[in-house]
């Protein structure tokens, strides 16, 4: 029964990656950049829900609406004053923003909220489910985050299939010169992509600190990099996998933990990301870009 | 001819600034005029010059993004530094055994570099920046969990605690999981950092004026053009990163030298570190090398100098790295930086065109 906990937890965990990593993974294919403030902005989210939950004492969905908020504008406005005004810049030099601007961020929440490490409720008030007599019990927590990650990838495949604005997404990441010609408002696309990965980020920042209650600034960091290692795995560009790698890198972490070692859980991860680049560079759902001259 | 006397004039004074700087801080030493803070500083201000020329080369002449140099540096920190204590008592010249250990931690760094850059160089795109960084995070997680010892019967590794070792009586233990190493020779000292810092100079600016060094700016500069006159691009692309990888180890090996105890914390060899590399190379110059060596210096001393910085250095350290990217590569940016150039009247005209 341990195993099918042990399981049951990586799951858990995988959601919250995939739910970030579908915010690298929209970002990724549409503005063709790595987004390394994404991690952080999970950390501003999970900032605004504590402060408006612990230390304001409004409702829990209120204060997860208010979080959303927050990071979808925070997002917004890192993409127009950071990223947009090098969109046509060399990669490495959108690289390097976006590693300023995780930077900043981590660092902002420093000085406003210190390095101590905060204890965050969890918004889930769901009771366990208790399985085989006792033997299993499932979190709420668990319940809540696997929903949730199901449903926040529906509505997103819902979303670019069948609205204006997604097929608009869609048709940028391809090839945004022909877009523009097709009367496509790409910078507004843009940010709307930005918009949507942000909002998305903050849910996930709750979640993870509901299952791992400890905030400090650098909470998004490393689960940041790991949802970008997730999309890798599932093909960068790609969202059911951004959803499959999340989950397989969740369930690989804890049973790593688990049966491995418990430091070491990190080394495997990114030594998984080392051999999956190596055998299959475009990730399990990628496709092989031909490229032009 | 003309271009090349000209770079030869500008890697002579380059040069010229190291020994300077060397003979200038050996007479304010010697004359007793420095204080222990900044005796204390002299062979980090080495480390991190020589770490800010290695990573320009990846960077700035390879135009890949590293963000695990870090990781390189700790690579050639810890296999020097359990050289060194396995050698404490076989070889007893300091010197020495400092060089035998540079040998060694910049070989094993530069191996790892091209561990590294086999899977992720024959791609395009920006896996290196990620593959890199987690090599980094390996690297710092393994060293935190690995027992070493060593008795007569040779070397016995463990990950689990130092009983598991099975040591003889007088076997020793010389990595103690996230303890780190404790006892290896303080060998390293100013004027060696210096030496190495000007073989990292020489190495790196010679390569950048060879005809590999020129092929691996073409590659920088235009993949295709530079694939379609036939350089072969994933063997320059690995030249130049193991060589800023080995580089990366020879400043671990004198940061290592310099300590008693070393550990893999992630305050000296974590992303951090890493980032904080990237922003002397950014703000030196992409490129430039003499520009990342002042650039490491000024922003080393800096904060110790101004310690009321301390809280804010790092917030300062990311609007740099934003709004650095932004004057030199943003349509506005350049033309703002066009507007102040062309007020300033002593400026000359051909020096922006560059």
């Amino acid at each position: 029964m341990s195993f099918v906990s042990y399981l049951l937890n990586g799951i858990s965990l995988g959601s919250v990656y995939a739910i970030i990593a579908l915010g690298y993974t929209m970002v990724y294919g549409i503005a063709k950049m790595l987004n390394f403030a994404h991690g952080d902005i999970i950390m501003v989210g999970a900032y605004v829900a504590f402060v408006t939950i612990t230390g304001m004492g409004l409702p829990i969905p209120v204060s997860i609406l208010l979080s959303v908020i927050a990071c979808t504008v925070l997002g917004v406005a890192i993409e127009r004053i950071a990223y947009k005004p090098l969109r046509h810049a060399s990669k490495l030099a959108v690289l390097i923003t976006a590693i300023g601007a995780s930077y900043f961020l981590q660092n902002m929440a420093l000085l406003i909220f210190g390095a101590n490490t905060k204890s965050f409720t969890s918004v889930v008030t769901m009771d366990p489910v208790v399985l085989a007599d006792g033997q299993l019990s499932i979190s709420g927590e668990t319940i809540v985050t696997v929903l949730a990650c199901i449903l926040i990838m529906a509505g997103l495949m819902a979303f670019m299939r069948f609205s204006r604005a997604g097929r608009a997404m869609l048709a940028v990441s391809e090839d945004d010169g022909a877009a523009q010609l097709m009367g496509i408002n790409v910078n507004g696309t843009i940010a709307l992509t930005f918009a949507i990965g942000s909002g998305l980020a903050a849910i996930a920042g709750v979640l993870l600190c509901s299952a791992y209650p400890a905030l400090t600034p650098y909470t998004g960091s490393m689960p940041g990099i790991k949802a970008f290692v997730a999309a890798v795995f599932g093909g960068i560009g790609s969202i059911p996998g951004a959803f499959i790698g999340g989950i397989l890198l969740g369930v690989i972490e804890i049973l790593g933990k688990a049966y491995i070692s418990s430091q070491l859980s990190d080394a495997i991860v990114f030594a998984i990301l080392i051999v999956v680049l190596v055998v299959k560079p475009t990730g399990i759902l990628g496709k092989q870009v031909q490229e032009k001259v | 001819m003309k271009n090349t006397a000209k770079r030869m004039k500008g890697n002579t004074a380059t040069y010229g600034i190291v020994v300077l700087a060397y003979i200038l801080c050996e007479i304010v030493m010697r004359t007793g005029h420095m204080s222990s803070l900044m005796k204390g500083l002299l062979v980090p201000l080495c480390v991190y010059a020589i770490l800010a020329v290695s990573l320009n080369l990846t960077v700035g002449i390879l135009g890949e993004l590293s963000l695990g140099h870090a990781g390189f540096m700790c690579v050639g920190a810890f296999t020097s530094a359990v050289f060194s204590k396995c050698m404490a008592q076989t070889i007893t010249v300091p010197t020495v055994r400092f060089l035998l250990a540079v040998l060694i931690g910049v070989v094993c760094a530069g191996v790892c570099g091209l561990l590294v850059g086999i899977p992720v160089l024959r791609l395009r795109g920006d896996y290196l920046a990620i593959v890199t960084l987690a090599f980094g995070e390996i690297i710092k997680n393994v060293i935190n969990v690995l027992y070493l010892g060593v008795d007569s019967r040779g070397f016995h590794l463990s990950i689990k605690d130092v009983m598991s070792l099975n040591l003889e009586e007088d076997g020793m233990v010389i990595i103690n999981s996230a303890q780190g190493i404790t006892g290896a020779p303080t060998d390293s000292n100013f004027t060696l950092g210096v030496i190495l810092l000007l073989i990292t100079l020489f190495i790196v600016l010679n390569l950048i004026d060879s005809r590999a060094g020129r092929a691996i700016m073409s590659i920088r500069d235009n993949r295709i053009a530079a694939e379609s006159i036939g350089i072969d691009i994933t063997k320059y692309k690995m030249l130049a990163f193991s060589i800023s990888a080995a580089l990366a180890g020879a400043a671990g090996v004198l940061y290592a030298h310099n300590l008693s105890t070393l550990t893999a914390l992630p305050k000296n060899f974590g992303y951090n570190m890493s980032i904080t590399i990237l922003v002397f190379v950014v703000l030196g110059g992409l490129g430039n090398i003499r520009g990342s060596m002042i650039a490491a210096v000024v922003l080393t001393l800096l904060p110790e100098l101004l310690r009321f910085l301390s809280d804010y250095r790092m917030l300062i350290y990311a609007v740099v790295l934003i709004v650095a990217m932004i004057l030199v590569w943003s349509p506005g940016g350049i033309a703002l930086r066009e507007r102040i150039l062309a007020w300033n009247p002593l400026r000359k005209r051909e020096k922006e065109v560059q």
